[in-house]
Order: structure tokens, then sequence, then C-alpha cells
């Protein structure tokens, strides 16, 4: 659910536009840097996949079901840094093609979506991962609590905008309980999905993942004894 | 016998897709119109001066939203889009209306009643204002995702100094979402015809694993991609093309509307 126009006021909109202005432009400084000039075609495939991924339905119960929101799966997958990119692709043609999420609200969907939900799930992921030992089940666990905070993380965003700048008339206590109370059992499926799409990634190819690269070992040549 | 497999893809596509069609093609309306002509970048900024306008003003004055409202129809008759699009595309604001909605039942301060039911003022008008603003915004995309297909935006988008990294990956997924949704339908299709129906959370991990070979493929066809932007010359900026200088006249033609709202909201406070 994105945010549309008018929902927050002009200044807070345009204050969130800027940090998203500014938070974009240090993602282009290090996508680059950990990327290299291959960054392009990749974020731009990881877009794809996460606009692609947004629309498989996980069914729950009853006729319900949802769907992924993909920020910290992102970010674990590719990186912080081209997670948020490509999460701010998604969202930017979101709203210019589809009309989901105002586009005076843009920068208030980027902040919550792709800044707060990739670096909070990928700031929980680095910290899980450290006080676990350093085996694949460990990346599997450590991302799955990612998809689970990572979730009701953004949903905060979203008070925090409607705190400063919100135009409706319900208390921030209550949207907060609102807010939260919903987005921990969405962000109970997040952790179950990104769990177990990022135990199968490790199972084929776990040299993709961004977030075990770092244990895993460079190519061994062994003498021949 | 190749197209009468892609019939039984399309026939049981669950996605709502047409295939074969590019995402921004597919919201893309041909016509031929003043609104349609317009250069990207300026509609653009048009786009975004009605909608502050809009955004900015009072719902209390409610005769103003009337003018917005015709100022939008009136774009719309312009630009050849019909009505019932427009209506059907803007479906996608429910959940807000539905918010909305709520508002005027619960809340606090002055109360007034309709008949049997009581409503509160504060709420009526937030949530009017949400809709109001809401619905104008929606529309607004729609006009412009209608009458100027996902490239040109994007171009448009450029123009407005959209960093380039930014406009390579939304190029990127604009060239390869089609090609990305398509393999999973062809994985939901091999799914299906193993007899896998999902109908709750004891079927996620077969749903997940299906996200992660997406993911791999996806990755793997951008590695593809890159190596043959490489063997072809790419180093890190795409061609560009000539750059067109636009003419006063023309931006005078697109700001039209967005200084006309801005007028009659000006003359409103002037008014008052």
């Amino acid at each position: 659910m994105h945010i549309p126009d008018g929902f927050i006021d002009l200044p807070t909109s345009g204050i969130f536009a800027a940090a998203s202005a500014a938070g974009i432009a240090l993602s282009l400084k290090g996508a680059k840097k950990s990327l290299d000039e291959k960054s392009a075609p990749l974020a731009g495939l990881t877009a794809t996949f996460i606009f692609a991924v947004q629309m498989l339905n996980f069914p729950v119960a009853a006729g319900t079901s949802g769907h992924l929101l993909g920020g910290a799966l992102a970010a674990v997958l590719v990186g912080p840094y081209a997670a948020t990119l490509a999460l701010s692709v998604v969202l930017l043609m979101q709203s210019f093609l589809f009309a989901d999420g105002g586009l005076s609200a843009l920068g208030l969907n980027i902040f919550n979506m792709a800044f707060i939900g990739v670096w909070v799930g990928y700031g929980f992921f680095l910290l899980i991962r450290k006080l676990l030992p350093k085996t694949k089940s460990s990346i599997t666990i450590a991302a799955s609590i990612a998809g689970l905070l990572s979730v009701p993380a953004a949903a905060t965003g979203f008070v925090l905008q409607y705190a400063i700048g919100g135009t409706a008339t319900f208390s921030v206590q209550t949207v907060l309980a609102a807010m939260v109370g919903t987005h921990v059992l969405i962000g109970i499926g997040e952790a179950i999905i990104t769990g177990l799409a990022v135990g199968a990634v490790m199972a084929s190819r776990s040299d993709l993942v961004y977030g075990w690269r770092g244990n895993s070992s460079l190519l061994e040549i062994r003498k021949s004894i | 016998m190749v197209r009468n497999i892609n019939k039984i893809e399309i026939s049981h596509t669950e996605l709502g897709h047409h295939h074969g069609h590019d995402v921004g093609e597919r919201l893309y309306l041909h016509r031929h119109s003043i609104v349609h002509s317009l250069p990207p970048h300026v509609k653009i900024v048009a786009a975004f001066m009605f909608l502050f306008v809009v955004i900015s003003t009072s719902i209390t004055q409610w005769q103003l939203f009337i003018f917005y409202f015709s100022l939008i129809l009136l774009t719309l008759t312009v630009a050849k889009i019909p009505i019932k699009l427009a209506a059907t595309r803007s479906l996608i604001e429910i959940p807000f209306v539905l918010f909305a909605v709520l508002m005027p039942f619960f809340g606090t301060g002055e109360q007034f009643s309709i008949g049997p039911v009581d409503l509160y003022r504060a709420g009526l008008l937030a949530g009017l204002s949400i809709v109001g603003k809401g619905t104008i915004g929606v529309l607004i995309a729609i006009i412009l995702s209608t009458s100027t297909t996902a490239r040109e935006i994007l171009r448009g988008l450029e123009k407005l100094k959209l960093p380039q990294l930014m406009v390579q990956i939304a190029s990127f997924m604009l060239r390869y979402v089609n090609v990305v949704t398509d393999e999973m339908e062809r994985m939901r299709v091999a799914r299906a015809s193993r007899g896998f129906e999902a109908t709750g959370i004891k079927h996620w991990k077969i749903l997940a694993t299906a996200a992660a070979a997406l993911f791999i493929r996806s990755y793997e066809r951008g590695e593809r991609v890159h190596l043959a932007m490489l063997s072809r010359g790419y180093d890190g900026v795409l061609p560009h093309e000539e750059v067109t200088k636009v003419s006063v006249k023309i931006w005078i033609k697109a700001l039209t509307l967005p200084f006309l709202a801005l007028l009659a909201h000006l003359l409103m406070i002037v008014w008052k």
C-alpha cells in the first residue's frame, strides 16, 4: 500500500523528498563502489525481479493472500545500495505508470520502503549474522529476521510522516497501533518467505548472495601432492 | 504449435498481463492530441505544478475542487482518453478511500447528524480532502501514463535531471519486465501442469523456491546482458539522442492548466 497524494501535507512531503534524493545519491555512490560498472544491468534486473515478485501471490487462508515487499530480500541478495536503487526505481515506475502511490508522495514512499525497509532489514541482517555461527543456515535465519523487522520498521516510517504532516483525523497513537500491529503480522509472512527464498538461492547459487559473499572462500588453488 | 502454447498461457494468466507488449505500451493509449504531442518533461512539470496547487488547497474551498475536476475532465476529453478507462485505472486508490470513509465515524470534536447517523465534522472534511486530492493525483498520473509511453516518461525524467544510473536501471526494468514476468508465468504453468495448486501457508516453500529461481534467472540474465553490452562497447553511459530545444510556446501551452488552477486558487484567497 503506497501513500497517495494529499494524505501527508506538502512541506512534509518536500522534506522527505529531499531526504530520499540525498539517500539515492549516497546509494548511487555506494553501488558504484560495490558493484563496479556492472551496476546498471544487474540493479535493473533486480528491480525487475522485485517488481515481478511483488505480483506473486502467497495464499494465506480463506481466499486472502499477501505478497512479498522484498526490501530485506533485495538487501541480502544484492546488497543494500543496489537494493535501495532497485526499490526506488520500482516505486518511481509504480507511481508514474500505474498511479500506485502519489507523485507528490514519491519521496515519502521511497523513504519508507527503499530506505527504512532496506537499511533496517540489512542492519539486523548484519547484526544477527555476527551473532550466529558462520554457516549457510545462519544467513537464512538472519535474512528471515531482517524480513520480519523491516516491514514494521517501514510502517513506523509512515507513522512518523503522519505525525509530522498527516491530514487525517485519527490520532497518532491509533495510527501507530493499527499500522505496527498489522505490519507485524505482514512481517511474519515476509520473514517466512524471505527466509525460504534466501535459503533456496543459498542452496543453488550461494555465490550470488551478497550477504554471504564475505564468508565464502575464494577459489582455492591447491598444489598437487 | 508454438502459437498454441502461447494461447494456452494467455488464457491461464492470473497476472492480468497482455503478453508481447511493453509495460509502457500496455498503459499507453495511442491518440493524436495536444496532450500526447507535448514533450514528456514539460508534461511532467505541468503535472507536478497542477498537483501542488491542488494539494495546497483547503477542502473547505470546495468550489475550487469542482473547478480542478472540470480541468481534469477537460484534459481527459482533449487527450481523447475514455472516462471509463480512467475510472477503472483509478481503482488503485481504493484502500485509502476505505480509510477515509471511516474517518467521519471515528473521531473527536464537533459532531452533527444526518438522519440516524452521527458524524464528526473534522473527520468528514479530512476524509473528503483525502479522497478528493488522492483522486485528482491518481487521475493526473493516469493522464500522464496514458498519453506518454513509459520510455518517453523516462526520457522526460532524464531531462529533469534524474541521475543517469537511475535512468538506466529504469530502462532495464522497462525492457525486461515482460521477459521476467513471462518467465514467472512459465514457472506457474510448469507448477500447475504438475498438479500444484497453492491454497495455503503450507505451499509457501514451493512459491518461495520459485521466487528464488526467478531471482537467479534474473541475475544471470543481468550478467549476460552486461557482458553483451560490454562486448558492444558499453562504458557506463548509454548513447544519447539529439536534444531538441523546447520552445516557450510549448511551455506556455503545457502550463495553461496548472496556471488556471493557481489563478482560481489565488482569486479565491483574494475574494475571501
